[in-house]
């Protein structure tokens, strides 16, 4: 279907990467390398920037200085790139974003059909696989509306994978959710990253950080403050803010 | 790669991002090749528009004299003739020393709305009340006369204060009948149900022309000899009735927006139907349609237009008659421009009062 | 008896009046005593004064000969027709007026609000204008202006606003001219409908095929084409039969062509350009109605701009545009009756005017006008309705 274009070199590189929300500096001197199948956790306070450095990977945000390259594309302002690039990354949102005017099976081919010019066929046969994957084939033919908050993020996580992207971005993909669903929508996160997936994840489940991540970046007022190992980054972080951040966090 | 750590002081935003005016221009105007072409467009629309436009209307026009004579040879606008017929456009033919009195109801009508709509001025019910009950008395002895007034009948009422007169009593009387319909059309009762939606369905399907040509041709018949109505009191019975089956689907709105656990909480503290509705549900519901209400008003006004057609002079009937006076003949644009600025300030104000209103009572909902 | 003793030992006997059911009945059977004996009363008034006036009731007189002419008949008509003919003949300029009304009006609207949202700030300006400045001034008044102001102050038709030698714009009206069919013009007709289907199809079928296997199919230009092509090759195997008649000056006025009348012409552009204004705000406020998320994710899936459009904002703006939209549909209905104060003849202007004031028969020409406005409005929501139906959204 794609041309494999195995690009040696990282998944994902920003470089010295800033952004401006008009006189607001946003993003400051953002340096990240993430490697290929490596996962990430990105914390830190609510409106420190998490979201906008996410966003700004598949350019729903746009940066202005600095270099951003995905699989070996630097993102520019050709509009090509961009859609290449989107092509290559999943997302999961916050408030999972699904089309309520379309069926669960009909989120799932809508990129597919239009994007990778796939029949629809070979498109359902596709989502329903990705379905079985997060444990929920029996509602393919309902409508968003009516399906619980996990079971929408479910369906949102198979929806992105339906691309086979080779990065996932992740916003918070738990926080608008009930306890008792937050399990069921890192299950699946925790088996995806058993596959080997590249993920970056903007996420409070410490938890999940601790068991999955291989590295825990810390984020304070736009900029990344600390990178670490699950490990160094619980027991012995280097600087006072992620300390100050960390016993809040965990009580 | 230039923007590699440097740490020290803030850093400003690169060289492609300008500021002030011209970042603004072209952040707004010429982002895209296309909308640079649009901006172009726009800009020759108005070039070929707004300076002919502006020569017409202020540069070439002529305000003075007091004939037609007075704009011969000018090619913009005549306004004379708007500043020599001012008073009929405002007043209709009210007879000129008695004014005094339109302009004493003008006066209280807005001071009352004012401060009956105005958020900061305390005491909104005695206003709104006031503007209710006591000041259509009011306006009814002072512009028809009585109480040793000198009697002005009502084929002299014309011009914008006939438009005031039909859209506010219009409005008034539909209020009342409109919060009837409203909890008739939610009735359990099959009868009173069907009646509200029969007569509200109609009504809303049919044009306004015909309810008005309902009042004015057919009501004479409808009636016993001898009992008749004068024309303005005809009309003024067709608009209210057709007013009110609006004001009910507005009002209907605000009633279904309560939510049904507060008819509960009122009926199992003991309340009855009446009370439910007349201390709980009704003020809740009224102050969400505030802006409902003032909408159809507004349209109301605009709609006032037609009494035209059955004989009436409001603003546009004035305006019309006027232009088609022979000592005034070819001025009707003028006539028009005026009527329109006139008819355009008020809804544009009330409609901007209605948007901030809704923006209250949007905010005040989230709050809860 | 027994019953009744049984009832007052279990539970204290209610008195009628607070038995809610007998309440609600009373309560009715009142209005119903109310509406009908108010219905009477004016019925029985409305009898007599009729009889006083010598006036008949019932609809023989829609057989009778009208005796007036109506400027514009789409159906054959003369002052020899019957009242009936003239009724139908008003019915027709009025659907005529509110169709074209609505289309207009959905055109500019949805143009003119969309521009509302443009990122170019002046275009964005400019459509804020139109609508406040078109929204704020009564209908009547803007009718007003286009026919006095501005159409009855054209030129007499010997100094025509010209256009190609072929358009006519005068106080008359505007002339334009006219398709005159030869034999074998009907071919021609059916190969223009015959490419519009196949048209049609081909674009129904692309996507079909699209979704299907995810072939590209380039359906408008092969749809182009054959629109174009196909009259053009049957017109030309024909030899073309068909001629334009084109309008000419004779005497003080134009013969031949067609004439659309100041009337007609000053009613569409009044009440499309009214119409068009509501229905801008309709449409903005229908697509900012669509969640910003909802675009992100599309975009974030892969799909392009024009995609996001087509398959995720407008599927779920028209949801919440289409139901205002109807009653903006009923507006240009209803106020295609504004049509009389200017006499372009319409049904108000003709039958509730002229045949009322002729025959007197107040009753029922108002009551046939009544309920043809009713039965055109249900017909209108109704079609809306179903449409809305098929993309309603289905929650929990
Ligand atoms: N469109 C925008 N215009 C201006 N400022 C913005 C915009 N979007 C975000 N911001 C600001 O940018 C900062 C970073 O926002 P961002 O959403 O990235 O924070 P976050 O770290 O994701 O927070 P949270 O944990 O609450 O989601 C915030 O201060 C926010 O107010
Ligand atoms: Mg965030």
């Amino acid at each position: 279907m794609t041309p494999a274009t195995p690009s040696t070199g990282p998944a994902i590189q920003i470089i010295g990467m800033h952004k401006w929300y008009g006189d607001f500096h946003v993003l400051k001197d953002i340096n990240l390398t993430v490697e290929k199948g490596e996962r990430i956790v990105v914390c830190g306070p609510s409106g420190s920037g998490k979201s906008t450095m996410i966003r700004c990977i598949n350019r729903l945000e746009e940066h202005q200085r600095g270099q951003i390259v995905v699989d070996g594309i630097e993102l520019t302002s050709d509009l090509k790139r961009i859609d290449g690039i989107r092509r290559e990354v999943g997302m999961v949102f916050q408030q999972f974003n699904l089309f309520p005017h379309l069926t669960v099976l009909e989120n799932l081919c809508l990129a597919p059909i239009w994007v990778r010019h796939m029949p629809r066929p070979e498109a359902e046969a596709l989502a329903m696989s990705y379905l079985e994957r997060v444990r929920i084939p029996e509602q393919a033919r309902k409508y968003p509306g009516q399906l619980s908050g996990g079971q929408q993020q479910r369906v949102a996580i198979a929806r992105a994978l339906c691309m086979n992207p080779r990065i996932m971005l992740f916003d918070e993909p738990t926080s608008a959710l009930d306890p008792e669903m937050i399990k069921e929508v890192l299950d699946v996160m925790v088996s995806l990253a058993e596959d080997g997936m590249t993920m970056l994840c903007v996420t409070h489940e410490m938890g999940f950080a601790r068991t999955v991540a291989n590295r825990v970046v810390f984020m304070d007022q736009g900029e990344i403050v600390e990178a670490a190992a699950p490990e160094q980054f619980f027991n012995a972080p280097s600087s006072e803010r992620t300390r100050q951040f960390l016993s809040q966090i965990l009580h | 790669m230039d923007a590699q750590g440097t740490s020290q002081g803030p850093i400003l935003p690169p060289a492609g991002v300008v500021h002030g005016p011209l970042g603004w221009l072209r952040a707004n105007l010429f982002s895209t090749p296309f909308n640079s072409l649009l901006t172009v467009l726009c800009l020759y629309l108005l070039w070929i528009t707004v300076p002919p436009l502006i020569n017409w209307a202020i540069i070439d026009a002529t305000v003075s004299g007091t004939d037609r004579t007075a704009c011969a040879g000018a090619s913009g606008a005549c306004w004379t003739f708007v500043k020599m017929r001012f008073g009929q456009f405002i007043y209709g033919l009210y007879p000129i020393e008695e004014r005094w009195r339109v302009n004493v109801v003008f006066a209280v009508g807005i001071l009352l709305v004012l401060a009956a709509l105005s958020p900061r001025v305390p005491g909104k019910l005695w206003s709104g009340g006031a503007f209710v009950f006591v000041f259509p008395v009011l306006a009814y002895v002072l512009l028809g006369g009585g109480l040793g007034l000198p009697v002005v009948e009502t084929r002299l009422w014309g011009g914008l204060m006939l438009t005031l007169v039909v859209a506010t009593t219009a409005t008034v009387v539909s209020l009342p009948l409109g919060i009837i319909l409203a909890l008739a059309r939610s009735s359990r009762m099959p009868i009173v149900k069907g009646t509200a939606v029969v007569f509200i369905e109609v009504v809303r399907g049919v044009p306004m022309i015909t309810v008005l040509f309902m009042a004015s041709v057919m009501l004479p018949l409808f009636l016993p000899p001898g009992m008749n109505f004068d024309k303005l009191m005809r009309a003024l019975i067709g608009i209210s009735l057709f007013a009110s089956a609006y004001m009910a689907e507005v009002i209907r709105g605000g009633l279904q927006a309560i939510p049904r656990g507060q008819i509960e909480a009122a009926q199992a503290l003991g309340l009855n139907y009446t009370r439910t509705m007349g201390l709980i549900v009704l003020p809740q519901a009224l102050k969400l349609v505030i802006p409902g209400i003032v909408n159809s008003f507004i349209s109301l006004f605009k709609d006032t237009t037609l009494v035209a057609i059955i004989g009436l002079f409001d603003l546009l009937g004035m305006v019309q008659t006027a232009s088609t006076n022979p000592e005034w003949l070819g001025s009707s644009v003028e006539g028009y421009v005026f009527a329109a600025f006139v008819f355009g300030c008020f809804c544009l104000a009330m409609s901007r009062y209605s948007q901030a209103l809704e923006r209250r009572l949007e905010t005040g909902h989230r709050r809860r | 008896m027994a019953v009744e003793a049984k009832a007052t030992s279990s539970a204290p006997r209610t008195p009628v009046w607070r038995d809610p059911a007998i309440r609600s009945l009373a309560i009715q059977a009142l209005l119903l005593v109310v509406v009908l004996g108010a219905g009477w009363w004016l019925l029985d008034n409305t009898r007599q004064n009729l009889n006083r006036q010598g006036i008949a009731s019932g609809f023989g007189f829609l057989d009778h000969t009208a005796g007036f002419a109506i400027v514009m008949h789409l159906i054959p008509y003369s002052e020899a027709s019957s009242y009936g003919m003239a009724l139908g003949v008003a019915l027709i300029n009025t659907l005529l007026v509110t169709s074209l009304g609505i289309f207009l009006a959905t055109v500019i609207g949805f143009f003119v609000g969309v521009a509302r949202l443009s990122s170019n700030w002046l275009v964005a300006r400019l459509a804020a204008f139109y609508v406040e400045a078109l929204r704020n001034v009564p209908l009547l008044l803007q009718i007003f202006f286009w026919y006095f102001a501005v159409l009855r102050a054209l030129p007499p038709p010997r100094e025509s606003v010209t256009l190609f030698g072929a358009f006519f714009l005068n106080l008359r009206g505007l002339y334009v001219p006219a398709p005159v069919a030869a034999s074998g013009f009907g071919l021609v007709l059916l190969a223009g409908g015959v490419a519009l289907v196949a048209a049609l199809g081909l674009g129904l079928w692309a996507r079909r095929r699209r979704v299907a296997t995810g072939q590209d199919f380039p359906a408008a230009a092969v749809s182009l084409g054959l629109l174009i092509g196909l009259p053009l090759l049957v017109a030309a195997a024909t030899g073309f039969p068909m001629s334009w008649e084109l309008p000419a000056l004779k005497g003080f006025n134009f013969q031949g062509g067609l004439v659309l009348i100041p009337e007609f012409v000053a009613m569409v552009l009044a009440i499309s350009l009214y119409a068009a204004a509501y229905i801008a705000e309709i449409v903005r406020s229908g697509i900012l109605a669509v969640n910003r998320g909802q675009t992100e994710a599309s975009l974030a899936l892969g799909l392009s701009p024009a995609q996001t459009l087509r398959l995720v904002v407008v599927p779920q703006a028209l949801r919440v545009i289409v139901p205002p939209l109807t009653s903006q549909y009923l507006n240009i209905l209803k106020n295609s009756s504004l049509a009389a104060a200017i006499a372009y003849p319409e049904l108000v202007s003709v039958f509730a005017g002229t045949v009322l004031n002729q025959t007197g028969q107040a009753i029922e020409v108002m009551a046939i006008t009544m309920a043809i406005y009713l039965s055109v409005s249900l017909a209108i929501s109704a079609f809306m309705n179903w449409y809305n139906g098929r993309n309603a959204l289905r929650e929990r």
